[in-house]
């Protein structure tokens, strides 16, 4: 394999490799769906230098990682190639030598610091461990050692940070917590696996300005896997691309983003959702579909004894969509964008205010009186994975809700197979099971069940976020086609404001419950008005990277 | 490009396994396969028993008492005849034929074992449904079942038993009954967790009714852990019932049950190991391999389980 070496203008390591993988290979267990995880992977990582590896899901880019660490699951043996750190070969170590190299001069960040910490630990303790396993320091200077780090990552109060247990931090502290834990020995090599991926988007811009002020600061050698080119524009120095296990191209950042070589490459970027301000010819005049008014939505924690605790997840919420209009609504984790979609759709009571749906207010409805009003709100979720039964096929599952309604069983499974074939799906996926198919598959038949009930308004609750790039932009182009088809109203709930950007003409910012600003796309991404919303697209990752612009002459 | 060469470019195209299905997994479990072949022997045996070289097993003989395994004797049949009969697991103190009584026996213990996990599974899977899904009656139902765990199985069945009269249904309710809180409780577990995935809320969004949701959409998904849970009351209500045979407090001692037989051995036991020994290995192996099975369909079926590579 003959790839272009490192060796950018914008690179600033020289000397030997803090990491060097030649020719890996680690086999898959019989019965996979390949023979080897990955396949002659080979590149280096230099001191003070940040590669990327990116990938789709199964890649294998969390392989190589664990390959590195010495954390491979027994079924994932290494039969070739060498991993080198620091000019010692690590491949075959014993568990002891790993042991020791781990924290002193290799760690490791994960993508869920909730699970990868010891929820019975303080997080003083933890870091703490680290130092007692490798060092003699005796506990006073452990202990300064401890709030040296502390402090370097950045965390408030670091006194009463060491004392906290993690599930009293917020996601992003405890990710600093990890962070800390990991630098605590100064290592020459740090892994992060997908270490904002769980992250909201402001807190993910803290983190990876954090993860480049340390590793400036320390000259430390990172490897950091992702998915996100965002994420690879920001931080990057070269980048290493993995398809299926093989390592497909490696090249500078600059050149592999805008001009990508292998053909696999150019089909990530050119996925990459841009952050397009298109501007339709909106109908002023279309009928309206939805009106929400005064929307709210607050949960009463009641105890027995002590204070009732009261959470707004959604105060006084406007919003207005017309038929043929896309309305999107974008906010962090915690936001309220998804009660407010779950209001709409009435799995969840609204506590006041009116949802109308054309004349009528849903809000208040009983469940018998909402019934025949269902059919004309229909709901596509996040996680393609759970949202099909698992122990039906998929035509039970799409001519369930026409069923429901009356339509008999040949008219239903007719509509049901017109209904495949616009969301491009062979009609032999009717007698089918939900695990026989990928996640853009099954997400590609949720909308299909969801249109087998001819909604007026479908409801989008992050829908594309848990797929790959690639067939994220293909499924919001089956959105953005089923849309002018239809001529329906949809409602699109997402986190990633490019992904809004693809698809909205209006959009709703939403904070802590409440919408904070709301306009026509191209007006709130062009000049936003709240700092809020300046706030939320400036930590946008690789905003100012115009991704693939060499991509199409190519 | 064109969008058709990029979809084919596109991994997930390529990365779909057909995986094998959950009833794949089981055939190829060992444990699966141990217990199973354990359980289809002695169930043949249970139905072959007449053809197995057994005579009735509540005949006796005064001449024949307290034979040693494979002695050679005679027994009376109810006609009056006498015939030789050689007893393979030797004779009790009446001068029944051990071998009979325990393999027919083996019937009595796979019905009472099978039904009382079909009883309890039935009414446990009902109550667990309904406390799942109608939260006013979930708090008193489930201190209902409670308050039923607080007591002890066996002194509930024993009770039940003297209140009715031990015949075969009513030993299998009584057993059974103390099982249905664990049912209700795994199932109530069950819904309330399914209740929450997508599908689910898709199904109410699709404007399917509350009972067909819990009928197509919940059940089903309950299944694998309920059929774990029955093999394990099984072994357990087998067990009850050879414990109630043996105070004398089950079905009436002329009936040939492994409990029976043992209450009947009892007082001879240091002369006449055998009278225990039998009957006691027969229930031994019986529950070790419901149980073998139990894991093994635990390992292949209950998701949790089975997502260890």
């Amino acid at each position: 394999m003959t790839l272009g070496s490192g060796g950018g203008a914008d690179m600033i390591h020289g000397g030997e490799p803090v990491l060097e993988v030649s020719g890996l290979t680690i086999a898959l267990p019989a019965g996979a769906d390949r023979a080897s995880a990955v396949r002659d992977v080979t590149f280096d990582v230099g001191r003070g230098e940040i590669v990327c590896l990116v990938g789709e899901s199964g890649s294998g880019k969390s392989v190589i990682a664990q390959a590195v660490m010495g954390l491979l699951p027994k079924p994932l043996p290494v039969t070739g190639g060498r991993i080198v750190l620091q000019g010692e070969d690590i491949t075959h170590a014993s568990p002891a030598r790993l042991r020791e190299l781990r924290a002193t001069r290799m760690s490791m960040i994960f993508q869920e610091p909730m699970t990868a910490l010891n929820p019975v630990m303080t997080c003083g303790d933890q870091i703490d461990e680290v130092l007692q396993q490798h060092t003699r320091f005796a506990p006073a200077e452990r202990r300064r050692k401890v709030l040296d780090v502390v402090r370097e990552v950045l965390l408030p109060e670091p006194e009463r940070m060491i004392a906290s247990y993690p599930h009293q931090l917020s996601g992003g502290q405890r990710q600093r917590i990890m962070i800390a834990m990991a630098l605590v020995l100064d290592p020459v090599l740090l892994i992060a696996d997908e270490p904002t991926t769980a992250l909201d988007v402001t807190t993910q811009a803290q983190i990876l300005k954090l993860v480049l002020q340390l590793q400036q600061r320390h000259g430390t050698g990172v490897l950091f896997i992702t998915h996100d080119f965002g994420v690879v524009a920001e931080i990057a120095h070269r980048v290493a691309v993995l398809r299926l296990g093989d390592l497909v191209e490696l090249a500078p950042k600059a050149q592999l983003l805008q001009r990508p070589q292998h053909a696999y490459t150019r089909m990530l970027i050119a996925s990459v959702p841009a952050l397009r301000m298109h501007e339709r010819p909106a109908d002023p005049t279309a009928p309206v579909v939805l009106q929400v008014k005064g929307l709210n939505k607050t949960y009463v924690d009641r105890r027995w004894f002590g204070q009732h605790r009261t959470v707004h997840a959604a105060k006084n919420v406007d919003l207005e969509i017309r038929r043929g209009q896309t309305l999107g609504i974008v906010g962090e984790s915690g936001s309220g964008k998804s009660t407010v979609a779950r209001c709409i759709v009435r799995l969840v009571d609204p506590s006041s205010g009116s949802v109308r749906l054309g004349s009528d207010d849903i809000a208040e409805l009983s469940a018998r009186a909402l019934r025949p009003l269902r059919r004309r709100v229909q709901i596509v979720f996040q996680d393609p994975y759970r949202s099909l039964n698992p122990r039906r096929t998929v035509r039970d599952a799409m001519i369930e809700g026409p069923m429901n309604y009356g339509l008999a069983r040949e008219p239903a499974l007719q509509r049901a197979r017109q209904l495949l074939e616009m969301v491009r799906m062979d009609a032999g996926a009717l007698e089918r099971y939900p695990h026989q198919f990928s996640g853009g598959q099954r997400q590609r038949i949720c909308i299909a069940r969801a249109l087998m009930m001819e909604p007026e308004l479908l409801v989008a609750d992050e829908a594309v976020s848990a797929l790959d790039v690639s067939v994220q932009a293909q499924v919001l182009r089956l959105f953005e086609e089923i849309r002018e088809r239809l001529n329906l109203a949809m409602l699109f709930i997402t986190h990633d404001l490019r992904v809004a950007s693809q698809v909205c003409d209006t959009l709703a910012v939403m904070n802590q419950g409440e919408v904070v600003e709301m306009g026509p796309a191209h007006r709130v991404f062009g000049a936003p008005q709240h700092a809020y919303t300046r706030a939320l697209f400036a930590a946008a990752p690789g905003r100012d990277f115009s991704f693939g612009a060499g991509a199409a002459a190519a | 490009m064109s969008q058709s060469e990029y979809a084919e470019l596109s991994v997930e195209a390529a990365s779909i396994v057909a995986q094998p299905g959950a009833w794949a997994r089981v055939r190829r479990n060992v444990s699966v396969r141990i217990g199973g072949a354990v359980l289809l022997l002695l169930a043949l045996a249970a139905l072959t028993a007449p053809w197995l070289g057994t005579v009735d097993p509540t005949l006796f003989d005064p001449a024949s008492r307290d034979l040693l395994p494979g002695r050679a004797g005679e027994i009376t049949t109810l006609e009056g005849e006498t015939i030789q009969h050689r007893f393979l697991m030797g004779s009790d103190s009446f001068g029944r034929d051990i071998y009979s009584r325990v393999l027919f026996g083996t019937r009595v213990s796979l019905i009472v074992g099978v039904c009382t996990a079909l009883l309890a599974v039935a009414f446990g899977v009902a109550f667990g449904l309904v406390s799942g899904f109608l939260r006013r009656v979930d708090g008193v139902l489930m201190r209902v079942m409670d308050g039923l765990m607080a007591i002890p199985a066996i002194l509930i069945a024993i009770a039940l038993v003297a209140m009715w009269k031990g015949s075969l249904p009513t030993v299998v309710v009584a057993i059974a009954i103390p099982e249905i809180p664990r049912v209700t409780r795994l199932v109530r577990s069950l819904v309330l967790s399914i209740r929450e995935e997508p599908y689910v809320e898709a199904a109410v969004s699709l404007g399917t009714p509350t009972a067909l949701i819990m009928w197509r959409h919940v059940l089903p998904n309950c299944v694998a852990p309920l059929i774990v849970q029955g093999t394990f009351i099984c072994a357990s209500g087998i067990l009850t019932e050879a414990i109630l045979s043996f105070l004398g407090v089950g079905l009436s001692p002329d009936i040939p049950t492994w409990g029976n037989v043992m209450a009947e051995g009892r007082a001879q036991f240091n002369q006449y190991p055998h009278n225990i020994f039998f009957p006691g290995v027969f229930l031994a192996v019986t529950v070790l391999a419901v149980n073998i099975l139990g894991d093994g369909l635990r390992d292949t079926l209950d998701p949790k389980m089975a997502r260890r590579l």
